[in-house]
């Protein structure tokens, strides 16, 4: 561990001058975070980290290493999360730790569970005392940072706020490149091209539906660019304030939907950040399995050179290149009749056999392949055994898989470690195939993103032990849902696809994208132009920026709204649900529906409506087997909830809405409730939930109403009738 | 010793050190400072210092195959321990038998290798051309052999004269291969100025030079003729896709040459206006090939159509004792596709998930280019004018041939 240096951590955030000198000084420092807080790379990352997955032929960490101490850094430090022994290790069998100038210590931490609690835990180690590179261990770049240090340096000894400078890149602005290269979604930020400082981040451009809602501030400058030509890179040159902001605001997790959002909205502290924009070098992220296979190509074809195959930049075998990219290490063990592809690569001590075919594809070391396999554009990673006749399309294969004789993977599928493809098993499309069980937890929160993979790691049987004893504790723990689904004799679960579903399963795997969905992207896009030519309408200076401030297209006005409404329906009946199942309190209860009110911009007679249906659907759900048992039901469920109803019904505007949205239960949802519709009124009425005025109003409303919508009025006619009557006797009176 | 070969190893390895100057001259500098670490045993001094340099030199070649300037300097080093080794065996069989006598002694020694006692009449030759060009080169060579020793043989016997003197034979020969490549320091360092000095020579008044991309040598070479009055004109090639060419213009003007700039694609139109094509070299072949930046065969092809002379300007270091068929040399390096195109303009085209999931569009940037000898008209290295077909007596009389392999020996 590198020693404190209280003293001089304290000069490099001193005066000017001095910070300058300072900061001269001192060696420069990164971070490297080898987790990445996501679970993108399931199932392969239960049993690895991110980092130590073979990127061609290499580990991830390898990249970001040789890419640091090649740009200058000097001091690096390792945080490790995740199966942060296997980081440690794999570091300390490798000669990083022994490199002249280029100091590697790593930093162990269990429960750090996103970016911002793995930053906090640094602070506290009070390792960083100057600008430091922030970076995660999955970056391949081979971008030089001196220039980029230097205008940091220079803005930092003018203006003390600037804290951080990111660094982007060209990119084409079309969504269908940024989807099929690195499979992320749309990104827009504001720029003030003078100063290059960033004034608005925005990376999840999709939701937005072709609208950006800015805030007003920004244009009372002379000049803003927006772009959305950029692509973040996800290299930060930061200065040590950032990890105590990151302290200070303890609930900042995400880099930049947390924090640089963050630090753009709050006008308070008056921290700005900045960009750097690179153009001939090479910087991206692997974040998920598409840029896994965008990076490895961009690797094959040279453009981060010199961290290519064929260069030892660490550790790697020698390689050599030969015609058209093909990339072969030494003692390979090829047929001649193999016919071996252009921009593939193949490892140290692979055979391969008759007619074999590879093309676009890497392979890993002493792997064994069988005769008359076809490989097309797959990462097949070290010591897998392939069987004559399979065929691979588009597929990551992990160390030590087999795949008996005639079996065939189609595009998109993830094989994890050790597993076992049974004799001419098929295995469909996207799915992916591990020894451990998907676990039951859902992750279909937001907020899941976050839980880390040590989470899962916890729940799962040690895989230090070999695959029979393996096997053997799974038998044990699972008696019945024993059966392989992997065909015969394989070995392997294939795990249910994550609640996004199949539909976008597409989005982040290594397989090309559907020409059907390109087309729709496509289409998305061209839509999208047609809207951008609109003036989109601002939000208030006090607005939030974000995905929520959704301004609706004119055009398809009542199309979203009414998706906008089923959806805020919906939520208001989880809400409702919830608050019946966790006894909250009614009051609790209101300010959540007026919260997603709000962020749905709807009125009150919206959410009155979706309350008492949540109300009706309450009763409904409850067991009964009679219709008199059902009202009875609803009796009791508008007694308890009469407060709550009563909150959201101040006129008889709301309570006609009520009575309309009954009538279109009764309808189409609940037809359970149409003969019951007058009792059911009548109870309302009884509960002063619903008064006189507001059921003549509506029945007079009716009236001109097509025969056919006119049912519940006639069911309710006697009802009326009796109303009106009542109420002329009070004018009597 | 192992802490500051492995920084260089680094270096090497993560293509920092550009140039085969520069790499020469390190790897000569790493070397010393491993010869004067080495701890050496009484018996069998200079085998065990040839195993020692040949495992790091193995090691620096492995880090970077494609600068043939490492190879070139092992092996220097490698022949200078053998030859130091030779002239104290002989210092001790005969006595005080030095300075005239040594040359002797070294041509009877040298009998085990018949290609070697040539050589060696090559080398006395070498040293006392001074001015050489191609006319001295077709003259009789023999006649030469008796001139008196000057330069390099000459701090040859000097060393010898002196370890003879002494008898403590353990240090002597560590002492005297320090010093031998203290001179090939020495030598790396001036090379430029012994081409330069040439210069004269070559270009005649109102001639037109064409040249490609940035080499030093050829600048210094350019300045020196300016220097001694001689005014003619340059073009410069730009040398695409790193446009040295450009540096090289600025730098000639800034010396008050007539410079034209041209494009790569124009040196076919603009050839035949050309006088004499003066280049630089990556590496010259044993077999008078020259490796050198891409572009340079077309530049070649160009000369010969149109009868220009192609003159190659080459450092003694940059002679590669291997021929270019050899497999152990790696011809060429693919550098990065950013020289060329944006990547940020052209990440449409290179787009992986779609289609088939391969991109359209390969970019290729070859670094180096092959110049067979038939296309070279002379080469001027520190030691005079040679022709491509007598590169390969040159380099005996620099290498060793057992050290044509350095890793085979290592292994065996």
């Amino acid at each position: 561990m590198v020693a404190k240096k209280g003293g001089s951590k304290g000069g490099g955030m001193g005066g000017a001058d001095d910070a300058e000198e300072e900061l001269a000084r001192t060696p420069l420092q990164a971070i490297v975070l080898a987790d990445s807080f996501t679970t993108k790379f399931r199932p392969i990352t239960l049993e690895r980290p991110k980092v130590l997955l073979p990127l061609v032929n290499a580990p991830m960490i390898d990249y970001t290493l040789a890419w640091l101490e090649s740009a200058g850094v000097e001091e690096v430090f390792v945080f490790c999360s995740a199966h942060s022994k296997q980081v440690i290790d794999y570091l300390d069998n490798s000669n990083w730790f022994a490199q002249p100038n280029f100091s590697v210590t790593t930093i162990e931490s269990h429960n750090a569970i996103s970016a911002g609690d793995a930053l906090r835990s640094i602070y506290e180690q009070h390792v960083i005392r100057g600008d430091f590179i922030l970076v995660s261990g999955d970056t391949v770049s081979n971008m030089s940072l001196s220039q980029a240090l230097k205008e940091h340096k220079e803005r930092r000894r003018k203006d003390s706020n600037a804290v951080m400078t990111m660094v982007i890149k060209q990119s084409k602005p079309s969504p269908i490149t940024r989807q099929s290269r690195l499979g992320t979604e749309e990104l827009f930020m504001v720029i003030d091209p003078e100063s290059k400082q960033l004034l608005y981040y925005e990376d999840r451009g999709d939701n937005l539906k072709g609208y950006l809602s800015l805030d007003k501030a920004l244009l009372t400058d002379t000049s803003i660019s927006l772009q959305n030509d950029k692509q973040d890179c996800y290299i930060d040159i930061c200065s040590p304030e950032v990890l105590s902001l990151f302290t200070d605001n303890f609930d900042y997790q995400h880099l930049r939907r947390d924090f640089v959002k963050g630090l753009l909205v709050d006008d308070i502290m008056g921290y700005k950040i900045y960009t750097h924009e690179i153009h001939s070098s090479y910087a991206a992220r692997i974040d998920n399995y598409r840029s896994y296979d965008t990076i490895s190509k961009d690797i094959i074809q040279r453009w981060t050179y010199p961290l290519v195959p064929d260069v030892h930049f660490f550790g790697n075998s020698a390689t050599k290149l030969e015609r058209q990219g093909m990339y072969r290490a030494p003692e390979i063990k090829q047929s001649r009749s193999a016919k071996i592809g252009p921009f593939t690569v193949i490892g140290t001590g692979t055979s391969i056999g008759n007619n074999t075919e590879i093309s676009n594809s890497v392979v890993g070391e002493g792997c064994s392949i069988g005769s008359n396999v076809t490989i097309e554009g797959c990462y097949i990673w070290h010591n897998v055994t392939i069987e004559d006749g399979c065929k691979l399309k588009h597929s990551i294969v992990c160390d030590g898989v087999t795949m008996k004789s005639g079996a065939a993977l189609e595009p998109g599928v993830v094989l994890s470690f050790k597993v076992v493809i049974g004799r001419n098993f098929l295995v469909p499309a996207y799915s992916k195939v591990s020894l451990l069980q998907q676990p039951i937890k859902q992750d279909s929160d937001e907020e899941l993103e976050y839980a880390d993979n040590s989470s899962g790691i916890t729940e799962v049987p040690s895989i230090s032990g070999t695959l029979d004893e393996l096997k053997e504790e799974e038998r044990t723990e699972l008696p019945d849902s024993q059966e392989y689904e992997v065909g015969d004799g394989g070995v392997g679960f294939i795990w249910l696809v994550s609640e996004g579903g199949q539909e976008e399963e597409w989005r982040h795997s290594v397989a090309p994208i559907p020409v059907d969905k390109l087309v729709g992207i496509m289409q998305i896009t061209n839509d999208e132009a047609d809207i951008s030519n609109e003036d989109g309408a601002f939000l208030p200076p006090s607005g939030e920026l974000g995905p929520d401030s959704i301004t609706n297209d004119s055009n398809e006005d009542g199309e979203d709204t009414r998706d906008d409404s089923v959806i805020f329906e919906r939520e208001v009946e989880a809400t409702f649900q919830r608050a019946v199942e966790e006894e909250v309190t009614e009051d609790h209860v209101i300010l959540e529906v007026n919260a997603l009110r709000l962020s749905y911009n709807m009125t009150s007679a919206d959410c009155a409506g979706a309350l008492f249906y949540s109300v009706m659907k309450l009763a409904l759900d409850a067991p009964h087997d009679s219709p008199i048992e059902l009202v009875k039901n609803v009796a009791t469920a508008v007694k308890k909830w009469k407060k709550l109803l009563k909150y959201y019904l101040p006129s008889i505007d709301e309570e006609i809405e009520v009575i309309l949205k009954f009538e279109e239960m009764c309808l189409e949802s609940a037809k359970e409730f149409s003969p019951l519709f007058v009792q059911v009124l009548h109870h309302l009425y009884d509960q002063d939930i619903i008064q006189e005025e507001a059921i003549l109003d509506w029945a007079s409303e009716k009236e001109e109403a097509e025969e056919s919508d006119k049912v519940f009025v006639k069911q309710s006619e006697k009802f009326i009738q009796w109303l009106k009557e009542a109420s002329e006797e009070e004018d009597e009176d | 010793m192992n802490a500051l070969v492995n920084e260089f190893i680094i270096k090497l390895k993560k293509r920092k050190i550009e140039g085969s100057k520069a790499t020469a001259k390190l790897t000569a500098e790493v070397l010393r400072s491993c010869i004067s670490q080495q701890r050496l045993p009484h018996t069998n001094q200079a085998a065990a210092l040839i195993d020692a340099i040949r495992t790091i030199g193995e090691k620096l070649i492995a880090a970077n195959p494609v600068e043939l300037a490492v190879g070139n300097i092992v092996r220097r080093v490698l022949h200078i321990i053998r030859e130091e080794d030779v002239s104290l065996t002989a210092a001790a069989v005969g006595g005080l038998a030095v300075s005239a006598g040594s040359d002797d002694e070294d041509d009877f020694k040298q009998d085990d290798h018949p290609g070697l006692s040539a050589a060696a009449v090559a080398a006395a030759a070498r040293s006392t051309l001074r001015p050489p060009s191609l006319q001295t080169l077709l003259e009789d060579i023999p006649q030469s052999t008796a001139a008196p020793h000057t330069s390099s043989s000459g701090g040859d016997s000097e060393g010898k004269s002196k370890s003879a003197d002494k008898n403590t034979a353990s240090r002597k020969l560590k002492h005297n291969v320090i010093e031998a490549v203290n001179e090939l320091i020495q030598d790396i360092a001036t090379c430029h100025e012994q081409i330069a000095e040439q210069a004269v020579e070559h270009i005649h008044h109102n001639e037109v030079i064409l040249t490609l991309g940035n080499s030093r040598t050829v600048m210094e070479f350019l300045c020196a003729a300016k220097e001694k009055k001689r005014s003619f004109r340059v073009f410069v090639a730009e040398g695409a896709p790193r446009y040295q060419g450009h540096a090289l213009a600025k730098e000639l003007v800034a010396r008050g040459l007539q410079t034209t700039v041209i494009t790569d694609s124009a040196i076919f139109a603009m050839i035949s206006r050309v006088n004499m094509v003066v280049v630089g070299a990556h590496a010259v072949m044993a077999n008078g090939g020259v490796i050198a930046p891409v572009g340079m065969n077309m530049v070649a092809l160009a000369a010969q159509r149109h009868a220009v002379p192609f003159v190659v300007l080459a450092g003694t270091h940059k002679m590669c004792p291997l021929y270019p068929h050899n497999p152990e040399v790696l011809l060429n390096e693919l550098k990065s596709p950013a020289e060329l195109l944006d990547f940020g303009e052209f990440s449409d085209c290179l787009d992986f998930g779609t289609s088939s999931g391969s991109p359209l569009l390969h970019v290729v940037n070859p670094a180096f280019d092959y110049v067979p000898p038939n296309l070279v008209s002379l080469f001027i290295t520190d030691t005079g004018g040679h022709n491509p077909s007598y590169m390969y007596r040159l380099i005996a009389d620099y290498y060793s041939a057992d050290d044509f392999v350095v890793k085979q020996s290592s292994i065996s």
